[in-house]
């Protein structure tokens, strides 16, 4: 069976991130960039189910920039076989979500693995987007696959608890925290990645045109929260919180 | 303009963050309907009806829907959204799973998690874990948003009066079932609508010691939290998470026990209105965003906190 998994190129989970001074986006020039931490688990997840025998082979997938290759040949080092990098920037979850459904459509996977979101945009929503347009079922935000005669069985982190079910192959799955903890990869395994083949498309090739409909007017820090003070005793503590806040 | 505001709900009830949710739909301006979808779920839709500023209720009653299973009411939404400018769902894991698939539906893009209403095209949402605001307009001609209820009040829970209408549509796609859940049962409030939160960190140890802040919690009448570290090393369970991919909570008053204070769980609680850290470590990041600060062991000063409130 034959799995896809996406990825995307976002800063660095260790970055703290500054907003540009005209207001237009967030300082990416010099800033150090990496596979998002929940694309890091969807692959993690797709080698695990290869190392199984349930999954033949991987491909994986992104949109993005040119560099964006160092994101799938990072992958590629972890164990997937193949990548294929849809040349495109600032695409939104949509855009993304038709990308995959052409690609999809083409290399007819058995299963989708997504990160649920990237640290970036925070946006949630390409896996289920992506689900959609192919009307596949979806397991988000999962802590538990199995993949089983023709089911996936996903256990999900929902508000409250978990909530557990079925799905009909062909499925999405988007990765929660608590899914696997993504392996490191070995120098060997690096080398070699270099050698796996690497297919780079743009979307007019899959005769899409990517336009958003979406416009960033600006982007701005947040409210800055000032330090308060520091008390000295419970006792004042909790008179603090009972006359001057008034929380208690 | 008339806007659809999707319910987040037990079938028996409405929950909180369905009022915050209207409270966006206001903010809009228009006509707004409320779909509640489930099964069995007259008494929710009769609670919706009273909701102030509800003008309709459709009540969409199928097995389909018991379970929320993001499949089918996905195909219910898109097909009644199509009459409407504006379709709002409340941030929650439920509303996060169906609602892009309705945009994808749809053929627009969703805005997520908005946090103001700029006007009825233009929204402020969060992005980079809330280290930036990013506002964002739309010209799709339906606006598919997902509403973090902690960046509007709640509406009135009473004082409506809307109309509940059934709809006949059943949609089921066929491709999922709902195989079971295990919900945390616990007689404290609910960490996204609490007043008061009590968080936990790595400080705590293990998930034994987190008897003191539940402790401490049932005296306040607070919701316990945690924070990441505390979930990944396992102390208590992953509902519990406060943070960027967690909950967002923003209590009248959030205690930050043992809780450094990573970007990504300021992220969950910095719009709280009062924030208490303690701590042993003077420098810990938490002090620059608290209100009210404790430089000392967290198994002295909690349970002497908890004797005196």
């Amino acid at each position: 069976m034959k799995v896809l998994v996406a990825v995307k190129r976002v800063v660095d989970a260790n970055v703290k991130v500054r907003v540009k001074a005209d207001k237009t986006g967030v300082e990416l020039a010099n800033v150090k960039m990496a596979m998002n931490p929940f694309c890091e688990i969807a692959v993690e997840e797709a080698v695990r189910l290869k190392e199984k025998g349930i999954v033949t082979e991987i491909v994986v997938v992104t949109v993005g920039p040119t560099v964006a290759q160092e994101q799938l040949r990072t992958a590629l080092a972890l164990g997937a076989d193949r990548a294929i990098l849809v040349e495109a920037e600032d695409v939104t979850p949509l855009g993304v979500a038709k990308v995959l459904k052409a690609i999809a459509d083409i290399e007819q996977p058995q299963l989708v693995i997504l990160g649920k979101q990237a640290i970036d945009d925070d946006n949630n929503q390409t896996g289920q987007m992506f689900a959609a347009l192919a009307g596949y079922p979806q397991g988000t935000f999962a802590s538990l696959v199995k993949v089983e005669g023709g089911k996936a069985t996903v256990t999900r982190e929902i508000d409250g608890g978990h909530q557990t079910v079925e799905l009909t192959l062909p499925a999405v799955v988007t990765t929660d925290l608590r899914l696997n903890e993504p392996r490191y990869a070995s120098l060997p395994n690096i080398m070699k990645a270099k050698k796996k083949p690497l297919d780079i498309k743009k979307p007019a090739d899959l005769g899409l045109n990517l336009a958003s409909t979406l416009k960033t007017l600006k982007v701005e820090p947040p409210a800055e929260r000032k330090a308060g003070i520091k008390v000295k005793t419970v006792e004042e503590l909790v008179d603090k919180l009972k006359n001057e806040a008034k929380v208690i | 303009m008339s806007i659809l505001v999707y319910a987040e709900h037990d079938n028996a009830s409405i929950k909180g963050a369905t009022l915050n949710t209207v409270t966006a739909a206001k903010a809009i301006g228009g006509e707004i309907h409320v779909l509640v979808a489930g099964q069995g779920a007259q008494a929710a839709a009769d609670a919706a009806a009273r909701i102030d500023g509800v003008s309709k209720v459709l009540l969409a009653d199928d097995a389909a829907y018991g379970h929320q299973l993001a499949e089918n009411v996905s195909l219910l939404v898109a097909e009644l959204g199509k009459g409407y400018s504006h379709i709002l769902a409340p941030a929650t894991t439920n509303g996060k799973n169906f609602l892009p698939r309705v945009a994808a539906l749809l053929d627009v893009n969703q805005i997520s998690e908005i946090t103001k209403v700029v006007s009825p095209d233009t929204f402020e949402r969060p992005i980079y874990a809330g280290n930036a605001i990013a506002t964002v307009q739309s010209s799709d001609s339906i606006k598919v948003l997902t509403v973090r209820p902690t960046g509007f009040d709640a509406a009135a829970a009473t004082g409506g009066s809307a109309a509940v209408e059934g709809v006949a549509i059943s949609k089921n796609a066929g491709t999922s079932g709902f195989v079971g859940e295990a919900l945390a049962k616990s007689d404290r409030p609910e960490l996204a609508g609490a007043k008061i939160v009590v968080s936990g960190g790595r400080g705590m140890q293990n998930g034994d010691n987190f008897k003191i802040l539940y402790a401490l919690a049932d005296k306040l009448g607070a919701a316990v939290g945690a924070s990441r570290a505390a979930v990944d090393a396992g102390f208590v369970p992953n509902d519990m998470q406060v943070g960027q991919t967690g909950k967002v909570v923003a209590p009248a008053l959030y205690v930050a026990v043992g809780i450094s204070g990573a970007i990504q769980h300021l992220a969950g609680m910095k719009d709280s209105k009062v924030i208490v850290a303690i701590n042993k470590d003077a420098e810990a990041p938490i002090f620059s965003v608290a209100d009210y600060g404790i430089v000392g062991d967290l198994f002295d000063v909690v349970p002497a906190l908890t004797a005196l409130v």
